[in-house]
């Protein structure tokens, strides 16, 4: 009783969206008795107690799964957009290679069984069915790193790894010599290069799991399968600082990148003969001892408080490597939020709306301070540590590009963000990460010049690209795309502070500010605005705002026409 | 133009000096007198392997002393089974794909190592390798002596042969690439600005963790 007494008395205000069946409000202003917010930092959950007057934004609540996920699957099968049914499109004696999305997505990793699993093992039925039996299932891991054996197996399942890996169900391998073949190039003259096994079939199932907007649609083949030499045509920093965002595939002109790949993926599938299956999940990355972290503090049961500051508490307490195991340990019970089969456009197009109706959060006007909590886990750290360029990726980067119309934050903004930012890399599997950041990163935060001095060299450095290809390390030249990843952001914002870093060096390196308390950090953010107007980015779970009645962005990605270099300059 | 230069013995191969010099002293001219040079070097035994721990220049002077008789002629006459039956076979998978790959990017590619020329010669010329950097035995009157050459390449030694090889063919160390399984053989990945383990030991290991160097993992060969 006094649980509730206390938790209504302290319920912050909500100013503005109230979907329907959410049971709370997306967007609150929170007052002087609002509860402290409690976010991440890495992997470790603090609270910070903010201004009467900030704006924080919740996402949404999980979407409602489907009942039957495998009667989706055959009914998409066989209801395909813009597509013959897939049966339709089977013979015996036919080449097909099947492609499968890496464990990069979703995050945290599924809950077994993984919807990749599902739908490869009713594919697999089908062809079987029709007398293909030459088949192949590749990871399209593009330059990431390969899967090991126990994360293909989470993914596919311990009936298809036993009977397939890893002759017939491997990792793609951008670096084999004789294992790429161009396909074409665009009018644009970007040149594709992809994996020689799909060039040369009959057909390609793509079997995607989207997570965020940015996913799926031609991104898969065109990217998922190809090399180093077509994706520097647009995992590059020109690209990059002309997306608003890169989050926001479905508006035509907002990204670049898209413009691009679907550039690139038109003339792929000229040439190839692809079948697209995509899948879409709800936001439920945490099971239920952790689902509290869903919702907004001012919710919170008394049973859930206390839930919470046990957390806290032993996540305060552990070792670095206990704190990761609690949220690695825990794979995320997300649920099939829809299946979609057919041509690659008419597909995504079904996709980015199932997505938006997961993510979007309508969000009025920007604000001059941004807050995030920088969590312990991106799409390039499944099963490793954060690093701190991926701490750049997942602010600068991702939650900056959590938006579509508008950033939350006003041109030249602050954004606040909290992380430890250790000087930590996985050795293998960010090996080339660890030379860009101590040698590159403090001769030039510049990505233009980092792209034209630097980069041709560092990507083809054999070392590396025998970890690539051998071990699981990242291919070298992903560092760099890392980097650029964050190139919107940085071009945009006018500072990042860093708050509760356990050194001062990584943050300089990265061009940021640090503060020891969020208090600290909203003063140095402050400057001439005596009352900025603050919003926080309560994530995970993942959301995007939908920003209205912001100025216009004018020719996006430059400043006054000149490619400049933001807050990022010389170190 | 960059150089990379590659221990051979358990970076590029599987195999160690041990396994050439029995395959010659297996291979004499009689039964007879490969027994007595196997058990020549069986007395030998502990004294090499405990020069191995010590001092990798004594340690390879000890082993070369086993061919100490035989004649150029049947070193050489025997050079191309030797690398047949025991260095290729014994070739790590992708042990060619990143010497090729050194050669695509219009690396120099060197091996250094304290092996036999005339064995790292075809090894060289298997791999598509440009150049050598190794231990060569003393001929007097056609018969090896039982001696090396100086200098004798190992250890720190081979640090000094690669500045040396770097100086006279125009290639800037920053720039340059060595590859070695050993600890050993930090001096010779300190040397050049792109140093990286291959199947370390231990200790290496540490310390390539330590630097941040690449570790690399060789394929046992099928």
């Amino acid at each position: 009783m006094m649980n509730r007494f206390l938790s209504e008395a302290f319920r912050a205000r909500p100013t503005e969206t109230r979907n329907q069946g959410q049971r709370s409000p997306l967007v609150v202003t929170l007052d002087r008795r609002s509860a402290p917010r409690t976010i991440f930092s890495g992997d470790r959950l603090i609270d910070v107690d903010l201004p009467a007057g900030t704006r924080a934004v919740y996402p949404r609540q999980p979407l409602e799964p489907l009942k039957d996920v495998d009667a989706a699957i055959r009914y998409a099968l066989n209801h395909p957009y813009g597509s013959d049914p897939l049966h339709a499109k089977l013979r015996p004696g036919m080449k097909v290679v099947i492609a499968v999305d890496d464990i990069s997505l979703p995050l945290p990793p599924m809950r077994a069984p993984d919807v990749r699993e599902r739908v490869l093992t009713i594919v697999l039925d089908l062809l079987a069915n029709h007398g293909v039996d030459d088949f192949e299932i590749i990871i399209a891991t593009s330059l990431h790193r390969r899967m090991t054996g126990p994360e293909v197996r989470h993914m596919v399942g311990a009936k298809i790894f036993d009977a397939y890996w890893p002759k017939r169900l491997y990792n793609h391998d951008a670096e084999d010599p004789k294992g790429m073949k161009e396909v074409g190039t665009t009018d644009h003259g970007e040149v594709i290069e992809l994996n020689r096994k799909a060039v040369e079939s009959d057909l390609v199932i793509y079997v995607n799991l989207n997570l965020v907007p940015m996913d799926g649609g031609h991104k898969s083949v065109t990217v998922g399968l190809c090399g180093y030499k077509s994706l520097k045509f647009h995992h590059e920093p020109h690209t990059m600082r002309r997306c608003h965002s890169y989050m926001d595939a479905g508006t035509p002109g907002a990204s670049e990148l898209s413009t691009r790949v679907n550039r690139m993926g038109r003339v792929t599938n000229k040439a190839l003969n692809v079948f697209t299956i995509e899948t879409t999940i709800n936001n439920r990355m945490f099971d239920r001892p952790l689902e509290f972290l869903h919702k907004n503090e001012d919710d919170l049961s008394g049973g859930e408080q206390s839930a919470l500051k046990g957390l806290k508490f032993a996540l305060d307490a552990l070792p670095q490597g206990a704190r990761q195991a609690i949220f690695d340990r825990v794979p995320s019970p997300y649920g099939v939020t829809g299946v979609f089969a057919g041509e690659t456009e008419a597909v995504h197009a079904r996709t980015l709306a199932r997505c938006d109706e997961q993510y979007v959060v309508p969000v009025e006007g920007q604000a001059d301070i941004l807050i995030a909590g920088v969590p312990y886990i991106s799409p390039y750290n499944v099963h490793s540590f954060l690093n701190p360029l991926l701490v750049q990726v997942m602010a600068q980067g991702y939650l900056f590009n959590c938006y579509r119309n508008a950033p939350l934050v006003k041109k030249g903004g602050t954004m606040i963000i909290t992380h430890p930012c250790s000087d930590r890399f996985d050795r293998e599997h960010h090996a080339p990460y660890v030379e860009f950041f101590h040698n590159l990163l403090p001769e030039t935060r510049d990505a233009a010049v980092l792209h034209k001095k630097y980069e041709e060299k560092f990507a083809s450095n054999p070392a590396y690209i025998q970890m690539y290809r051998s071990g699981h390390a990242y291919h070298p030249a992903h560092p760099f795309f890392m980097w650029y990843w964050g190139e919107a952001g940085r071009q945009w914002l006018g500072k990042t502070i860093v708050v509760g870093a356990d050194n001062a060096y990584v943050p300089k390196i990265l061009g940021w500010e640090t503060a020891r308390t969020m208090n600290e950090a909203l003063e140095m953010a402050k400057g001439n605005t005596p009352s900025p107007e603050i919003t926080l980015l309560h994530m995970p779970p993942i959301l995007m705002a939908d920003v209205s009645g912001a100025p216009p962005i004018a020719n996006p990605g430059h400043t006054n026409g000149a490619m400049t270099n933001g807050h990022g300059a010389e170190a | 133009m960059p150089a990379s230069y590659f221990d051979v013995d358990g970076t590029l191969v599987r195999t160690n000096l041990l396994h050439p010099t029995l395959f010659y002293l297996v291979n004499q001219q009689t039964p007879m007198r490969s027994l007595g040079k196997l058990a020549r070097m069986a007395l030998r035994g502990p004294r090499i392997a405990f020069a191995e721990l010590q001092d990798r220049r004594l340690f390879n002077e000890l082993l070369f002393s086993a061919y100490e008789g035989m004649s150029e002629d049947r070193l050489l006459l025997l050079a191309d089974d030797a690398f047949d039956a025991v260095i290729k076979k014994a070739l790590y998978a992708n042990a060619k794909d990143l010497v090729t790959r050194s050669r695509d990017q219009g690396h120099d590619v060197i091996l250094v190592s304290g092996a036999l020329d005339f064995l790292m010669e075809r090894l060289a010329k298997h791999l598509g390798a440009t150049g050598i950097i190794a231990n060569k035995l003393e001929i007097a009157n056609g018969v090896a002596t039982g001696k090396l050459v100086r200098p004798v390449v190992a250890g720190p030694e081979k640090a000094k042969l690669i500045r040396d090889h770097a100086r006279a063919h125009g290639h800037d160390l920053d720039d340059c690439f060595a590859y070695s399984d050993s600890y050993s053989d930090v001096p010779m990945l300190s040397v050049v600005g792109h140093p990286a383990a291959v199947n370390p030991d231990y200790r290496l290991a540490q310390l390539a963790s330590a630097h941040g160097w690449p570790v690399l993992r060789m394929e046992s060969p099928s």
